[in-house]
């Protein structure tokens, strides 16, 4: 369904460069990343690379690192030692303009409760300069089949409709590295079914799709490499089609070095 | 987007916010309120001042204070405990949410969210004290009205000092524990010289002898001191922001 | 960093003997003819002053440092100086009240540098309330803290200075008369080699500290 069609050159569509950002890249890459607090360590001298139009699962027992991965990733905690390199570059020496490129689906949503819909997208929309926003915004909702909602307050919504619109939000600027924390939480069956279409989506228009997941069963048919992460430490399975659990648990069962 | 379109933005969002559920804006005001009352039982009996004065003077000793230097201190009690309280909450409804990392995340200069945060909760600060003053004056007979432009300039200097200083420490402590403690523990005595720069002012306005130069000399320093702070905090929001 | 760790021994000997000798100096000065023999706390007062000052000094570069660069070594310096604050500022907050009791009558007065004094004590006290509390990330935090503590001391002692004009005035002995200068020196000197020593080995502290949580993560691998 889909999934031998890997882009490796990005396509104009879905993924668009705005007029404004001039950054774009088509491989992340983490050398020897290290992230300890205290005595605690999170992430243990990770090397990984992940390329343009696949979707990669993310998985491991709590507390493992998987979160603190993606917030490595995603610039918002630096690493102890080691560097991440977005098509070659760091997050320094590209600066403010490397999160335009980026979109984060978190745990926690990231909606203001207190304003609509439509208000939610737009607001992020301006911070992230995005073109053409009116209309933008109401593709994004009718992506999210939320545009009756579209003026409704998103304190209102259940949890399902504001994991849609949270969504739609992250990819509003139509982001190169799309990272995902827990996504399947809480959704139900359209929910789930919708996010997995997008997933694929992104996927075939060249984007790095990054999602940490437990979900196996819905994870099972949409992502093409599997990363298992224990104690900071990362075992990669290149090729995850098909009975996720049992690889999972094959791979947790290994002893690691 | 440039630094202040960004700034506003969030200012605006947060207005907006604020607008919607009101809830900073009256708990706040409220709170104001209630210390000024508890300060009034303090420190007035039947509108004189207690006498807090040693029986006979002696050199070095704290001088009783009339009832104006009393409005005055109330005031500006008021302003910082209930901006204190302000702060905290309106960073901990970010906190819930994590909302403060999405703004972090986007593109936009760190300094733009200082900003943002900054104005919006100005213009709280601002319209909590609209409501103090009259009520100071009502309170304790305080002339408020007598330099009007001076108390203003004063309330403006002051509130964007504690402020300034305030939105810093109040972001940065999202992500930390205590949080609801180490505010005040951490912002009562850096904003001391603001403090005492505001009622010293505003106690040379409502003066028996009305001071008007040295009301305009404290707002100077105020000034002065919003201009470094404000610079100080820039400078450190972007850094004290990233783990 | 061995070269330190001998040099912190060698430092210490040298303040001890150095405080050891201050009292006989300070006997020996003359008494100071307005207070008189209480006075002579001053010799341990002012010093005590000057390294809280410069101790608050080293933590503000420090935490610029350590802020801007996340060098290990500006938090541990940061971290080992805002002590020191605390301790030499302790010492001036006590032999301050106990000198003004004598002299005066009272036990506190709201003089300019006492007060500031007394305004600086706290910051680091809340600075370090934050290392203590505030859990993980709570250095980077404390580091903004100490920039903006170090920053903050001239406006304290002007806006407490400009309030104190209201107040009766009364100044400490500002000029030293000949006979005086020697003592001080001498005090000054011996609490600035103490200073040092005690710096070093706070710093040495955390960097052993800092070995030993490294140790561990090493030995996970």
């Amino acid at each position: 369904m889909g999934r031998s069609h890997r882009a490796a050159t990005p396509r104009v569509g879905l993924i668009s460069v705005s007029a404004s950002s001039l950054i774009d890249f088509t491989q992340v890459e983490l050398a020897e990343v290290s992230r300890h607090y205290g005595r605690r360590r999170a992430l243990a001298r990770t090397s990984l690379t992940f390329r343009a139009g696949e979707i990669v699962g993310l998985f491991g027992p709590n507390g493992a690192g998987k979160s603190t991965m993606l917030s490595v990733i995603a610039t918002m905690v630096r690493p102890t030692s080691g560097t991440v390199t977005y098509g070659g570059a760091t997050a320094k020496s590209l600066g403010d303009p490397l999160r335009g490129r980026i979109g984060v689906l978190g745990h926690d949503l990231f909606l203001y409760g207190d304003l609509t819909a439509r208000e939610n997208l737009e607001f992020f929309g301006r911070l992230y300069s995005v073109d053409r926003l009116g209309e933008r915004v109401e593709a994004a909702l009718a992506a999210a089949r939320l545009t009756e909602r579209a003026n409704d307050r998103v304190s209102a919504f259940s949890r399902g409709l504001r994991q849609r619109l949270a969504l739609e939000r992250a990819l509003l600027h139509s982001p190169r590295l799309v990272l995902l924390d827990e996504p399947f939480t809480g959704l139900d069956d359209e929910s789930t079914a919708l996010l997995t279409a997008r997933l694929r989506q992104l996927r075939d228009s060249g984007a790095i799709v990054l999602m940490a997941t437990h979900d196996f069963e819905n994870a099972d048919d949409l992502i093409d490499r599997m990363i298992c992460l224990r104690d900071g430490r990362v075992r990669e399975v290149p090729d995850a089609r098909g009975n996720l659990r049992v690889r999972y648990r094959q791979a947790m069962a290994e002893a690691w070095s | 987007m440039n630094v202040l379109r960004a700034a506003w933005w969030i200012a605006r969002k947060d207005l907006i916010v604020e607008a919607r559920s009101r809830e900073l804006a009256y708990t706040t005001l409220f709170f104001a309120v209630s210390c000024v009352l508890v300060f009034a039982f303090a420190y007035i009996q039947d509108g004189r001042s207690l006498d807090f004065g040693p029986a006979e003077p002696v050199a070095n000793s704290v001088m009783p204070i009339s009832v104006t230097d009393a409005a005055a201190g109330i005031l500006w009690v008021a302003v910082a405990f209930s901006g204190t309280l302000a702060l905290g909450r309106a960073f901990e409804r970010e906190r819930q949410s994590e909302t403060l990392r999405a703004l972090l995340l986007a593109p936009t200069e760190r300094a733009a969210i200082y900003i943002g945060k900054l104005a919006s909760m100005l213009v709280l600060m601002f319209g909590v004290e609209l409501v103090l003053v009259p009520i100071i004056g009502l309170f304790f007979d305080a002339p408020v009205g007598r330099a009007p432009l001076l108390l203003a300039g004063l309330l403006v200097a002051g509130t964007v000092g504690f402020a300034a200083v305030g939105t810093l420490f109040a972001a940065m402590l999202i992500r930390a524990q205590s949080r609801d403690v180490l505010l005040p523990v951490l912002l009562y005595p850096i904003t001391v010289p603001v403090i005492i720069a505001g009622v010293r002012g505003t106690a040379a306005i409502f003066g028996a002898e009305p001071n008007l130069e040295a009301a305009t000399a404290w707002m100077s320093m105020l000034v002065f001191f919003d201009a470094v702070f404000v610079t100080l905090a820039l400078w450190t929001f972007a850094p004290v922001m990233s783990e | 960093m061995r070269v330190l760790d001998r040099l912190v021994p060698f430092l210490l000997v040298i303040a001890a003997l150095m405080l050891f000798r201050a009292p006989f100096l300070v006997e020996a000065a003359p008494i100071e003819s307005v207070m008189g023999v209480v006075q002579k706390i001053f010799y341990y007062h002012v010093p005590s002053a000057a390294m809280t000052f410069l101790a608050a000094f080293v933590c503000g570069i420090a935490s610029a440092m350590f802020l801007f660069r996340r060098s290990a070594l500006a938090d541990q310096i940061a971290l080992s100086a805002a002590e020191l604050v605390v301790v030499f500022g302790m010492i001036v907050l006590v032999t301050g009240p106990l000198w003004a009791r004598k002299a005066w009558g009272v036990w506190w007065v709201w003089d300019v540098r006492l007060t500031t004094m007394l305004i600086l004590w706290m910051i680091f006290v809340a600075y370090l309330m934050l290392r203590r509390f505030g859990g993980p990330g709570s250095d980077v935090l404390a580091a903004a803290v100490g920039v903006f503590g170090t920053a903050l001391v001239p406006f304290v002692y002007v806006s407490v200075r400009f309030w104190r004009t209201q107040h009766p005035n009364n100044t400490v002995v500002s000029t030293l008369p000949p006979d005086m200068a020697w003592p001080f020196r001498w005090a000054m000197a011996s609490f600035l080699v103490f200073f040092i020593a005690l710096l070093i080995t706070r710093i040495r502290l955390e960097q052993n500290r800092a070995s030993l949580e490294a140790a561990h993560l090493a030995l996970e691998d």
